[in-house]
């Protein structure tokens, strides 16, 4: 006899209150993801949900998931809207990573990492752009060689989100020069602890120092890190972009707790920061805020429209982007209006009095370019969504090794 | 718009795009125009019997609709009526309808409903003000109390169809309170006088009301209801235009996509230049984002939630906003032809145009959801 989704929520209910901390949903507590001790707890807390047996409610049983519906999950998701929950490990470890080795991994890949992930003993991340270059995908450099029945891999990876706590990095290497770009790439599942592995934090201009480079210098691994089939790693760096913009959709069923991880991701409260700056009797400050509010409200409804018109086959999948270009719209809509409404205070002053607006504008291009820049993806739409004529590419079934780069520096 | 529909909502949709299609082309619209007329009295009878006007009216008071959602019906014909920027007088009736069959005691307007939803009598809302913004609750216009009902004196503007009406829905200030009235456009004392718009074929009036007198009966719903019923209108007046503003983007954009893929220039597709390709891409953006803000709205307010005022005035902020955008590019996508007279773009262009300044502007819809905004928190 098989719980139904209301019993599901009852019993997740019962369990969530007697074991998870409780938190305040409108101030959740930062959990930055450039601190060693928030993945310590991300990973404590996983263990928990593990334990208790509410850990990777849409993964397989065989893997260490409970194998149920989506509807459980959002179900779950709703319960725990007041408890603190590890969602830093959503994205990339569980609703990028994981939810691509399931589709393309092998079954010792899947059993051993997937649910080591989901018992809070694995993190996971995507080691996909290069310092040559990041929306050029297929084009990566880093090579991997058969040494005897060994992969040796040379090159340098970039912009790997949290890769300093992760444990494990899905790297993309090409494996055979003399095809054209996607037809000789493979997908390795490499130790981030490899002592071939040199990491380095990279310091954005805000201070963050939450993505890393990674410089791989003879990383050998064996057969069993190749994900998916040799010289087939784009079909397995498609899965990924794919699981991505779901993710960024919020449409991923691999994602656990519904709340957002605080910091900057909370909404901005703009009526707070109007009366704040003094200005509650400011009509023009006051309706460019509500024209904030309705770009906003209208993203949520959009990432909505869009992922259900993507179900039922309106839309071609590529229809994320959508999603992803409005995100960057209304954010860099958002943070022009509280430079506006901050004023001074803005960019003279305190934290909490102000400056905290002028120093997120300060990184407004992130959203552009994270993930894929926006021109990337108004290609995308344009050619995958509208129809239109391809852009001309050089490098269209040219062997990759007769592409001409950029000079090595 | 939602993912399965019946096969008696297929057929209405299906009867009402027919009809529209038969009766109403672009070609229909240049001719009604060129004859000054605003619409057909006989082609809204006829539309009338399609079901269009009973949509908002309960089946005891004489309509229904096949889905059980009206408003959802209501939503898709106007959405329908953007194709061919259609003519007719379908908005100001059914707000007219739906304060008639929304207030508490319908029975004194049950002839004024039967002859409404049949298409005999045309009605119009009468809300906005000379030299007034959008402030449907604060009128000049005034109502006295008199032995005989109300006499009824001031003037108002921009009331659509108001020379093809019968009957007027008059918002009035009656002592401290505000009412609204059924004024026949033939009593004594109205003074109707033809406004210039920026459409085609929707016209507009300006109505002078001087000593005219009513009976007890030309109120409509009791003074403690009026606020909630104006609202109510307002709101279904508000997303039937972003209704028909999103068939209009639709039917613009489909064929500006097809202009680039067919027009050449250099030797190569309008379509495969990058700098055209991303602003296509935009426009289907906004386009995508436009369809799922009103969808959101109408659902909201087919089963009135709390929040469905705001979901309605951001439906009308950013469609109101974009579409502007969204036209105006496709006008440029076209080069020179798409400035002409003879290119249909600025049929639709004039539409999307007098839809973003009426019943509220996108600034006015803003200022509204910041102050619903922070009544949200202070009621927290």
């Amino acid at each position: 006899m098989t719980e139904s989704v209301e019993q599901f929520a009852a019993r997740a209910r019962a369990w969530l209150a007697d074991n998870m901390p409780v938190i305040d949903p409108e101030s959740p507590p930062p959990a930055p993801r450039d601190d060693d001790k928030a993945w310590t707890r991300a990973r404590e807390l996983q263990k928990r949900l593990y334990e208790g047996g509410f850990a990777g409610i849409c993964f397989p049983r065989e893997y260490g998931g409970l194998g149920l519906d989506y509807a459980y999950q959002k179900a779950f998701d709703a319960e725990t809207r007041t408890y603190e929950m590890p969602l830093i490990l959503n994205t990339p470890s569980f609703t990028i990573c994981c939810a691509t080795l399931l589709d393309t991994a092998s079954e010792d890949v899947k059993k051993r990492h997937i649910s080591a992930a989901l018992r809070g003993e694995e993190v996971l991340v995507q080691l996909l752009s290069e310092p040559g270059g990041g929306s050029d995908l297929a084009g990566v450099i880093t090579r991997a060689e058969r040494r005897g029945d060994r992969w040796v891999i040379d090159g340098a990876k970039t912009w790997s989100t949290s890769a300093f706590a992760a444990d494990y990095g899905l790297c993309l290497a090409r494996t055979n020069w003399d095809v054209p770009k996607h037809e000789g790439l493979t997908m390795f599942l490499v130790p981030i602890a490899h002592p071939g592995i040199t990491l380095r934090r990279i310091t954005m201009l805000s201070g963050s120092t939450e993505f890393c480079e990674e410089f791989l210098d003879g990383v050998d691994v064996g057969d069993d890190a190749v994900v998916g089939d040799v010289n087939d790693g784009w079909t397995v760096a498609s899965r990924q972009l794919y699981h991505e913009r779901r993710a960024v959709a919020q449409g991923s069923e691999f994602a656990s707790g519904s709340g957002n991880e605080g910091g900057t991701s909370i909404p901005i409260d703009y009526v707070r920061l109007v009366e704040r700056a003094g200005q509650g009797d400011n009509e023009r400050l006051r309706e460019m805020a509500g024209r904030a509010l309705v770009h906003r409200a209208v993203t949520e409804q959009l990432v909505g429209h869009v992922t259900r018109a993507v179900n039922s086959g309106t839309l071609p999948p590529t229809g994320g982007s959508l999603i992803r270009v409005f995100h960057s719209e209304t954010a860099t809509l958002e943070l022009d209006t509280i430079l506006a409404i901050t004023a001074a205070a803005g960019v003279v002053g305190d934290e909490g009095e102000g400056l905290e607006s002028g120093l997120r504008y300060l990184s407004r291009q992130n959203v552009a370019i994270g993930g894929g820049t926006v021109e990337v993806a108004r290609n995308v739409i344009g050619e995958r969504v509208l129809g239109f004529p391809r852009e001309y590419a050089a490098d269209r079934g040219v062997p990759f090794n007769q592409v001409r780069r950029e000079k090595a520096r | 718009m939602t993912a399965v529909d019946s096969p008696e909502k297929i057929l209405f949709t299906s009867t009402t795009q027919a009809f529209l299609q038969k009766e109403s082309p672009l070609r229909r619209v240049r001719e009604l125009h060129a004859a000054g007329e605003s619409f057909d009295p006989s082609w809204w009878r006829r539309a009338a019997d399609l079901g269009w006007t009973g949509l908002l009216v309960p089946e005891d008071l004489g309509g229904g609709s096949v889905s059980g959602d009206g408003l959802g019906d209501l939503a898709s014909v106007a959405e329908q009526l953007g194709t061919t920027v259609a003519p007719g007088p379908l908005y100001p009736v059914s707000v007219v309808l739906a304060a008639l069959a929304g207030c508490a005691d319908p029975h004194p307007h049950t002839a004024m409903i039967d002859a409404l939803i049949a298409g005999e009598t045309v009605a119009s809302w009468a809300v906005c003000e000379p030299g007034r913004g959008w402030e449907p609750t604060d009128p000049s216009v005034t109502a006295t109390a008199i032995d005989a009902g109300y006499r009824i004196d001031g003037t108002k503007d921009r009331v659509e169809a108001g020379a093809q009406s019968g009957v007027l829905l008059v918002v009035a200030r009656c002592g401290s309170e505000v009412r609204q009235f059924l004024v026949p456009t033939d009593a004594a004392g109205v003074r109707i006088e033809p406004q210039r718009s920026v459409d085609l074929v929707k016209q507009f009036a300006r109505v002078e009301f001087d000593g005219v007198i009513v009976a007890p009966s030309a109120a409509v719903g009791s003074a403690a209801e009026t606020a909630a019923l104006i609202d109510r209108q307002a709101r279904i007046a508000q997303i039937l235009q972003c209704c028909e503003v999103v068939g209009i983007l639709q039917t613009v954009f489909d064929f500006t996509v097809q202009w680039a893929l067919d027009r050449h220039s250099f030797g190569r597709p309008l379509a495969s230049y990058q700098a055209l390709k991303h602003r296509f891409a935009d426009m289907k953006m906004w386009l995508e984002a436009c369809r799922a803000t009103t969808a959101a709205a109408v659902a909201e307010l087919a089963v009135d939630s709390p929040t469905a005022g705001v979901a309605v005035s951001v439906a009308k902020s950013y469609v109101g906003e974009m579409a502007g955008a969204i036209v105006q590019d496709c006008v440029q996508m076209h080069g020179g032809i798409g400035v002409t007279w003879e290119h249909d773009l600025h049929l639709y262009l004039r539409r999307v145009t007098l839809y973003r300044s009426i019943f509220g502007t996108p600034e006015d819809h803003n200022l509204f959801v910041y102050e619903a905004e922070k009544a949200g928190r202070s009621a927290i």
